[in-house]
């Protein structure tokens, strides 16, 4: 069965530049196993050497994190959508910056604003 | 109560709403599914991150961290920034916030207007960049209090403290509380307070997905939890991408005449899930989830109006919760 990983530019070293890749699994080990045999050394940026899911790796299933649906055990189904994401501050409400001006589109008056 | 002694005294104790017409319909008989909106936007500084903002000012300066006339420092663009600008004013400090150069005029323009002062960080770096040029800062100016929002228990305990029992006193039938996924204080001191007084009930998270333009990771492990994060606290975690978060804020101010920021249509969209699930299981919920802030610091980004692609685009490589 098919399903898609979106993989992060981070691990897209073990993905030959492809952005999307998929695998097959009925749960997330079984996946994440399926995606090694393809793209060596991926699981060892995914999982750590105790076995469980690396602290600064999140991991989504249509949209919901795993840690939450079983982690590693979590069951997959055909079709299912993966996610792999960074954790970072940057999904941080706390740098509530929606309007931050980085496209060229909406210029605004403070220089350092200007596209880079 | 609508008397204060000063704009301080008048934070928090926001109204709780509910969106009739955005709740789902449910089968004639059927428990009902309701959704209720907390209007945070209805604050001082017009976001949630005033409740935070007092609470750690005013735990530093009963703990003696700060004193009068000291300098606050802080990583941060948005709200907790032009929450804490205005508390130091009132209360006499002066405030440095580090920030990534990309934000938008309204931002720089009201931290400015509160009295506060700009180091910008690289854009290149996203929000790491930002923590980590604040940290370099600290290092330099070593009597400048930095309040650390990430890390800083007073940022959980001013939600177990206010936002929860608010809540709880408002909808004493609450299921499920949903709000975004930030330092994660919003989260885990509501989530704290309502686990312990309300039983089953689920607490979800909400986390904008950015461009990867955003994150400015060289490497998996340079990334980044907040101190105050606890797993165990929350019951699922969604992560929801701009799309989303940009047609649920435009159905906000649509149908139910909300104009909110586009964190609370992230937010929204997460409430919306769980409702669906207990309507297809034919279960009784009242979800509660927070309007972070209003939208007016985000009209410049042209995202409340065109199609969905142009707003997707006109935010693409931004911060925009």
């Amino acid at each position: 069965m098919a399903i898609e990983v979106r993989v992060p530019t981070i691990l897209r070293s073990y993905t030959g530049g492809a952005k999307i890749v998929e695998g097959a699994g009925d749960t997330l080990t079984a996946l994440i196993d399926d995606l090694d045999a393809k793209h060596n050394g991926l699981k060892g940026r995914l999982i750590t050497p105790e076995g469980g899911l690396h602290r600064f790796v999140n991991i989504y299933v249509n949209d919901e994190d795993v840690r939450f649906l079983g982690a590693l055990d979590a069951k997959l189904s055909d079709g299912d959508s993966i996610t792999i994401l960074p954790a970072v501050a940057g999904g941080a409400l706390g740098f509530a910056a929606a309007a931050a001006l980085l496209g060229s589109r909406y210029p605004s008056n403070h220089p350092a604003a200007a596209p880079n | 109560m609508a008397r204060y002694e000063s704009l301080l005294d008048a934070l928090g104790g926001t109204p709780l709403v509910g969106l009739p017409r955005l709740s789902p319909s449910v089968p004639e008989g059927a428990p009902a599914v309701r959704l209720w909106a907390k209007l945070e936007d209805r604050n001082p500084t017009g976001s949630i991150k005033d409740r935070a903002a007092l609470y750690m000012v005013r735990e530093a300066e009963e703990s003696g961290h700060l004193r009068p006339g000291d300098t606050i420092l802080e990583p941060t663009s948005g709200n907790t920034g032009i929450a804490l600008a205005m508390v130091a004013k009132l209360r006499g400090y002066r405030l440095v916030c580090v920030m990534p150069e990309n934000v938008s005029a309204e931002r720089i323009q009201l931290l400015r207007m509160y009295g506060a002062e700009i180091l910008f960080s690289p854009a290149a770096g996203g929000s790491n960049q930002a923590v980590a040029t604040a940290k370099q800062v600290a290092a330099e100016h070593p009597d400048w209090k930095m309040l650390y929002q990430y890390g800083n228990p007073a940022n959980a305990r001013a939600h177990f403290e206010t936002t929860g029992p608010e809540l709880l006193q408002d909808l004493p039938t609450i299921t499920h509380f949903v709000a975004g996924l930030g330092t994660t204080g919003t989260l885990m001191g509501t989530g704290r307070f309502l686990k312990d007084k309300v039983d089953g009930i689920q607490i979800i998270a909400a986390e904008p997905r950015y461009g990867e333009l955003v994150y400015g990771l060289r490497n998996i492990d340079e990334g980044y939890v907040p101190e105050l994060y606890d797993a165990s606290v929350l019951d699922r975690r969604f992560s929801v991408g701009t799309r989303d978060a940009v047609l649920r804020t435009r159905q906000l101010v649509e149908v139910e005449g909300i104009f909110a920021g586009f964190s609370s249509g992230a937010i929204l969209h997460a409430a919306l899930a769980v409702a669906h699930e207990a309507v297809k299981a034919g279960r009784r919920a009242d979800v509660a989830f927070v309007i972070a802030d209003g939208g007016w610091k985000y009209l410049s980004t042209g995202a409340y109006g065109g199609t969905l692609n142009d707003a997707e685009e006109a935010l693409e490589g931004q911060l925009w919760a």
